[in-house]
């Protein structure tokens, strides 16, 4: 009996089944909406899905959610080191153009 | 039940180890921990195309015009495909029905061979149309376009190195997932031992969230122009 509960949350296969529902009906609309002009929102809207669809999968598929806080906060951590990789690398190339050359 | 319990522990637990738990942790803890090395790794990819993006949008716009939407969206629903029976796979393996858990992984290795040959037929067309970075690049209507033939090789590159990367993965996981099946076949795994299973199925859960991101970022820039 003790062992058992060392097992790992078995998730049910409807749950499964129902994530790849969402995933597939998710994929259909992001490309739908790619056929509609939406200017600087097909970008945010296409991430917004994606990362909709990256948070199922982690979740579920890999399991996090039912995982020990460990696992949880190395995948925050590993979401934080590539915002900054991103976020910092931005700070630098989007304002080189606001920098004035003295003397011009 | 008990008394066998505790021999499959003895016979699975390895002595530096405290308990199974423990065990199963530190494992799950090891493979977490590489996949965020794999995260940095794409990360780096995926900012040189946020930096590039941002610089010279118009080429990229008229990159990605060259893209079969529907050949990358038919990819995607092939990997979300492979991704399920993965997951269902390392299911069975939990709950000790290996003949389904070989069956399944099977499925996944067909839906990895299915993703690569749709990608090779990309491949293939755009290479036969000089779609590739070098001295043979050609861009047919770029100076219509008023963008420069370089910026669009620009676009080009990260679209080779993004998704031959991803393409790579997508090779080692297949060889993957075949080591689990021929482990889980000789009866190497139960619901006491199944890490190996479990770390191979994160691996391809991670190499379909990769894709995720790929699709819309390469496929999906702009509003599509026809078909």
């Amino acid at each position: 009996m003790a062992l058992e509960e060392h097992r790992q949350h078995v998730i049910a296969t409807s749950v499964y089944v129902g994530i790849w529902a969402v995933l597939m009906v998710l994929t259909g609309v992001t490309v739908l909406v790619s056929f509609i002009e939406l200017g600087d929102w097909n970008i945010v809207l296409a991430l917004t899905i994606a990362t909709i669809k990256a948070t199922l999968v982690v979740l579920f598929f890999m399991h996090l959610y039912y995982s020990s806080t460990l696992t949880k906060v190395t995948m925050i951590a590993a979401i934080f080191f590539l915002f900054l990789l991103l976020a910092l690398s931005m700070t630098d190339y989007l304002t080189r153009a606001w920098l004035t050359n003295p003397g011009h | 039940m008990a008394t066998s319990d505790i021999e499959i522990a003895e016979h699975a637990l390895q002595h530096h180890f405290a308990d199974m738990d423990q065990q199963k942790e530190s494992s799950t803890f090891g493979m977490w921990l590489f996949l965020v090395t794999e995260i940095m790794f794409f990360g780096g990819l995926f900012c040189a195309y946020l930096i590039y993006r941002s610089t010279y949008y118009p080429a990229f716009v008229a990159g990605s015009q060259t893209m079969n939407i529907w050949l990358g969206a038919t990819n995607t629903a092939v990997l979300i495909c492979s991704s399920l029976s993965m997951a269902l796979g390392v299911r069975c393996a939990q709950t000790s029905k290996t003949k389904m858990m070989v069956v399944l992984l099977l499925i996944t290795i067909v839906f990895g061979f299915a993703f690569l040959g749709i990608k090779a037929v990309e491949y293939h067309e755009h290479w036969t149309n000089h779609q590739f970075p070098g001295p043979n690049f050609q861009f047919e209507g770029a100076e219509a376009a008023g963008v420069s033939p370089q910026n669009i090789q620009i676009y080009f590159s990260l679209y080779w190195a993004m998704t031959g990367l991803h393409a790579l993965h997508m090779v080692i996981g297949i060889g993957l997932v075949t080591w689990i099946v021929i482990a889980g076949w000789r009866g190497a795994y139960s619901p006491d031992y199944y890490s190996p299973v479990e770390n191979v199925g994160l691996y391809w859960h991670f190499v379909d969230l990769v894709w995720i991101y790929l699709f819309p970022l390469l496929y999906l820039i702009s509003k599509k122009h026809g078909g």
